[in-house]
């Protein structure tokens, strides 16, 4: 006859058996979703190479406390705040060359974003701001200057009002700025040529950085108003 | 005149150099500022005369407060060359009675226009380079006077070698000669906007 121990053993064994051929099914069962779910995620689409096109990049230069319009030829998406932001971070990379006529370290890293928002009210800047409304007489409006965009095929028709741009800046480009009234200067106007050259909706431009509002670049130029896009004439 | 010595006490401003800081070029620049003017017989209104922190909110008041023909707003600065100028990028406006106080250099602008003309022309003549420029900052912005930002960057050549550094006195002295004569010049045209 068999012990009663063993037969105890036996069934504990059968049992963990049973349990541990579950628990295996159920990790197959899971490691098969992973599976399927990798296959899904998986590119269905060759990835998309952004045409190449002419950008107008307005550099500036310290020695003369000039701007100066280069054309280059970049590849740029369609969508306009992902295009401005890769204008800019060219610029900057322009600026952190080790030969830069208008030196500051960063790079294309230091813009962290470009909203484009359309302009409060148009109609009443000067309330708004009144520094940014009134520019002098010798110098057209942005809005004045905007060209009506048509409508491309197979996109909604967008107005051709005029936008304002936030340039969102990161903390360590603040940070590493070299400081001083013109070479802050230069580098804000130069931000706001390049960006109304090649997005010429853009007509007013404010700054934030790491997404908050700052007083100033580097302890001089304010960077609580807003700029008008058109402040800055380039050399040709 | 009211001179203001940008920075100071916890606001170093910008670093020049190994061990430098611009609030101290600032500050040095305006005494020996004052010095010359008062010497000419000019009454001068300086917004700090040591190494402390004034508000930038106090600066321009104790410039209003004063009435001045003219203000100036000292800097300096490692880059570019020679002595920058900055009028407000404000367009001008008319003059009220009661200005809004961050906007109240717009009455101004034109005659600070004037001012950068007459400090250009002056230094121009003591054989400095001059970049003039528009530009906009906090202080310069709430002054009810004629307001130009004087930042003072070293001399170079033009194979761009610095030829007079920032601490230089002899440029230091040659600087501020020129403003002092630009500025006993200007006491003559009144304080009108």
């Amino acid at each position: 006859m068999i012990p009663r121990y063993q037969v105890v053993l036996l069934s504990l064994l059968l049992l963990a058996s049973v349990v541990m051929s579950v628990v295996l099914w159920q990790l197959r069962e899971r490691a098969h979703q992973r599976l399927l779910v990798g296959q899904d995620s998986a590119p269905t689409q060759a990835p998309e190479v952004a045409p190449t096109v002419q950008a107008t990049l307005v550099v500036a230069s310290d020695s003369d406390n000039s701007l100066l319009a280069q054309v280059q030829t970049l590849p740029l998406p369609q969508d306009p705040g992902t295009r401005a932001r890769i204008v800019l971070g060219k610029l900057m990379d322009i600026y952190a060359a080790p030969d830069a006529a208008h030196p500051v370290p960063g790079g294309a890293s230091s813009v962290a974003q470009v909203f484009l928002l359309p302009v409060p009210n148009p109609a009443s800047n000067e309330v708004a701001d009144p520094k940014a409304a009134k520019p002098p007489s010798d110098q057209p409006r942005a809005a004045d200057r905007t060209p009506a965009t048509p409508a491309s095929p197979g996109k909604n028709p967008e107005p051709a009002s005029p936008q304002l741009a936030v340039v969102n800046l990161t903390s360590a480009f603040a940070a590493s700025h070299p400081s001083g009234i013109e070479t802050e200067t230069l580098t804000l106007l130069s931000i706001c040529a390049t960006l109304h050259a090649n997005l010429p909706r853009i007509s007013q431009v404010r700054f934030l950085v790491d997404g908050q509002p700052r007083a100033t670049l580097a302890g001089h130029a304010d960077l609580t108003r807003s700029y008008l896009a058109t402040e800055a004439v380039p050399r040709p | 005149m009211a001179l203001d010595a940008a920075h100071g006490g916890d606001d170093l401003g910008g670093r020049l150099g190994d061990n430098q800081a611009e609030k101290d070029i600032a500050l040095a620049f305006s005494m020996r500022l004052r010095s010359l003017l008062e010497a000419r017989g000019i009454p001068v209104v300086s917004t700090r005369e040591s190494d402390v922190t004034v508000e930038w909110n106090r600066r321009a008041e104790v410039a209003n407060h004063a009435n001045a023909q003219a203000c100036l707003n000292l800097h300096a600065s490692e880059s570019g060359s020679g002595v920058h100028l900055f009028v407000s990028n404000m367009a001008p406006a008319e003059p009220m009675r009661f200005a809004a106080w961050k906007t109240a250099q717009a009455a101004w602008v034109t005659r600070s226009l004037a001012l950068a003309g007459t400090l250009n022309s002056a230094l121009l003549q003591a054989g400095m380079s001059v970049t003039l420029g528009r530009t906009a900052l906090p202080v310069v912005d709430s002054m009810a006077c004629p307001a130009v930002a004087v930042e003072i960057a070293p001399e170079r050549d033009h194979d761009k070698k610095v030829t007079a550094q920032l601490d230089d006195p002899d440029y230091q002295a040659r600087v501020a000669e020129a403003l002092a004569a630009a500025l006993l010049s200007w006491r003559s045209e009144g304080r009108q906007p």
